[in-house]
């Protein structure tokens, strides 16, 4: 079992249909095939350990993927948005390497490390003229690695995170329906490469032989421009795009948005102003919330387009708390809820979220984290409600435990963000004397309303939660720290309401 | 015989990848799978001809057998004689 199957299927089954547009050029499927095929010779020739790409969205990460898999060698797209230290602690790790894309700057940082250097047009144009060998793979359980991804690693050193050709097959025949696309859908990748959305967004769409538009640097402006050029249908984001996406059709960019079936979103926490506004702008689009992590292989729960609207529609608070909810889990995964001691936990109790199924690797190069069952803790944390939807209240580690009852900020936040005044917030723990940790919270005062009062807040939590919710301490903050990926780096926030 | 292996069909076209196995004899078209292709073609056994489609996956009934079929035939497949059915997939609505 080989992950590059799922091209060769393509290739076979419509060879001269157009699988990926990329900087305005089109690639059949039989002319991708191909590639992947030129670049295995050119892997193997290089007796590289690993093809790692330090690039954008290109066609080269597509071919890179694919080639590296039928060469038996697990690709790592690298974040290129790293210091130069960090990058080159990284590809020190996976020396020696085919490195695809910044040829200048991986000489420049890692040029002693015995890697094979190759500018992203030098790659393309060298796979297409490769004529392969004869194929001689041997049958192959699919145990390979086929992607190795560095998590980002904010408190200690990035761990590489693998993913069997096993886990990715198992996700996406589970998932993905052969060719089950129509001729005229188009998917506009715009997830970085080196994200697992990024990646599990190209294997599904070559197996449902749905066309690949990518957009190798997002701004909303090209995002919607590409949207109305390529009719596209299907599209995934991160909740940052989505926001400066609404934020430039407000400001009058032109959309025409028609085309868009189904739009997906995943990666942190979406505000829930966003995605309202997104509802009303986008009326014709089925929008899906997908919670997964790197180690899953992508989605293992997700809010469908029903739920959205009927969410939105409701009357009912608890149907309408939906829309916070990343929805249930997948049919193809397992489930649970746990304390601290192990045991799942009845509804609507907060805890640790496990997830065990085909496509979990819970898995480093380092070492498994999986349990003897196949239990994968996330360390993030969650609760589900009496209708089976997942609630995401944080990372595990940001339980804030005040008196040894544990809170979860999610559960603050979404309460702070009812006052019309607030724009955004971040509960987490603050040292207590008293208590160990006591909650904190960070606040950013919406445009156009005075600043709050601190009892008002105070009383506001109080009203709706138990009195040991209540802050300790509020700050004031014009916005709070996210990375580009729209993740909140709760850290940072902790620092300021330490000091 | 491992997951993955490929096996083709003697009495049609049909070729499928292993992704679970039991210790049954995998059949296409009523003749047993191999991983060489025929020299002749056996003949179609008229029980299992209902045909196989590319990108389906094949299990049996205790979920022992998996088979996704990689290319298609007018042979159907099954396991000791007794006849496979299609799996499908659990579409997501387009996460990715």
């Amino acid at each position: 079992m080989n992950i590059a199957l799922l091209l060769e299927m393509a290739a076979e089954a419509a060879p001269d249909r157009v699988g990926l547009v990329c900087d305005g050029k089109r690639w059949t499927y039989g002319e991708l095939l191909s590639a992947a095929r030129g670049a295995f010779e050119l892997i193997v020739e290089s007796d590289a350990q690993y093809v790692a790409l330090l690039d954008e969205s290109s066609e080269a990460a597509l071919i890179a993927v694919f080639g590296a898999a039928l060469a038996g060698v697990p690709y790592c797209p690298l974040n290129y948005r790293l210091p130069d230290a960090d990058l080159a602690a990284l590809l020190g790790r996976i020396a020696p390497a085919l490195v695809i894309g910044d040829e200048e700057r991986v000489i420049r940082v890692a040029g002693d490390q015995g890697h094979t250097i190759m500018a992203r047009e030098e790659f393309a144009q060298k796979v297409q003229e490769i004529v392969p060998g004869e194929d001689t793979r041997e049958t192959d359980a699919g145990e390979g690695v086929a992607i190795q991804l560095f998590t980002s690693g904010t408190t200690a050193a990035p761990k590489a995170a693998i993913l069997r050709h096993s886990n990715l097959l198992g996700y996406i025949l589970g998932t993905v329906e052969f060719a089950s696309a129509d001729e005229d859908d188009a998917a506009l990748v715009v997830v970085p490469p080196y994200h697992i959305a990024g990646i599990s967004a190209l294997l599904s769409s070559i197996y449902a032989q749905r066309k690949i538009v990518m957009l190798p640097s997002f701004t909303p402006e090209a995002w919607l421009a590409l949207v109305a050029e390529e009719r596209i249908t299907n599209a995934f984001v991160v909740p940052t795009m989505l926001a400066r996406i609404v934020d430039a059709i407000e400001r009058g960019t032109p959309a025409q948005v028609s085309s868009l079936r189904a739009v997906a979103y995943g990666g942190g926490k979406m505000p829930l102003e966003v995605i309202h506004k997104a509802l009303e702008l986008f009326p014709t689009s089925g929008f899906t919330n997908a919670y997964g992590l790197t180690e899953t292989s992508s989605t293992v729960a997700l809010l469908g387009p029903d739920e959205h609207r009927a969410a939105l529609a409701s009357d009912d608070p608890k149907v309408r708390a939906r829309l916070t909810s990343v929805g249930k889990p997948i049919p193809t995964v397992e489930l649970e809820i746990r304390g601290e001691d192990g045991q799942v936990l009845p509804v609507g109790e907060a805890g640790e979220i496990y997830v065990r199924g085909d496509q979990v690797s819970g898995e480093y190069k380092e070492k498994s984290a999986l349990d003897a069952e196949g239990w994968f803790p996330t360390r993030d944390a969650g609760y589900m409600d009496e209708e089976g939807y997942l609630f995401l209240s944080g990372r595990a580690d940001d339980v804030i435990v005040r008196g040894g009852e544990n809170m979860s900020p999610g559960e603050i936040e979404d309460v702070l963000l009812t006052h019309p005044a607030i724009a955004d917030a971040c509960a987490c723990a603050v040292p207590s004397i008293e208590w160990g940790e006591a909650v904190g919270v960070a606040v950013v005062t919406r445009e156009g309303h005075e600043q709050p009062d601190e009892d008002e807040l105070k009383e506001l939590i109080r009203g709706r939660l138990r009195s040991s919710r209540v802050p300790e301490r509020i700050a004031f903050v014009a916005e709070l720290p996210y990375n580009e990926m729209g993740k909140l780096l709760r850290r940072k926030v902790k620092d300021v309401l330490a000091a | 015989m491992k997951p993955g292996t490929r096996l083709k069909s003697q009495a049609d076209d049909t070729e499928v990848m292993v992704i679970r196995t039991g210790g049954g004899t995998i059949e296409c078209g009523g003749a047993p799978m191999a991983e060489a292709k025929p020299a002749e073609l056996l003949p179609l056994a008229a029980d299992f001809s209902a045909g196989t489609l590319m990108g389906k996956r094949y299990v049996d009934a205790d979920g022992a057998y998996e088979l996704l079929c990689v290319k298609p035939g007018k042979g159907s497949l099954s396991v000791d004689g007794i006849a496979l059915v299609t799996k499908d997939a659990k579409p997501l609505p387009a996460s990715d």
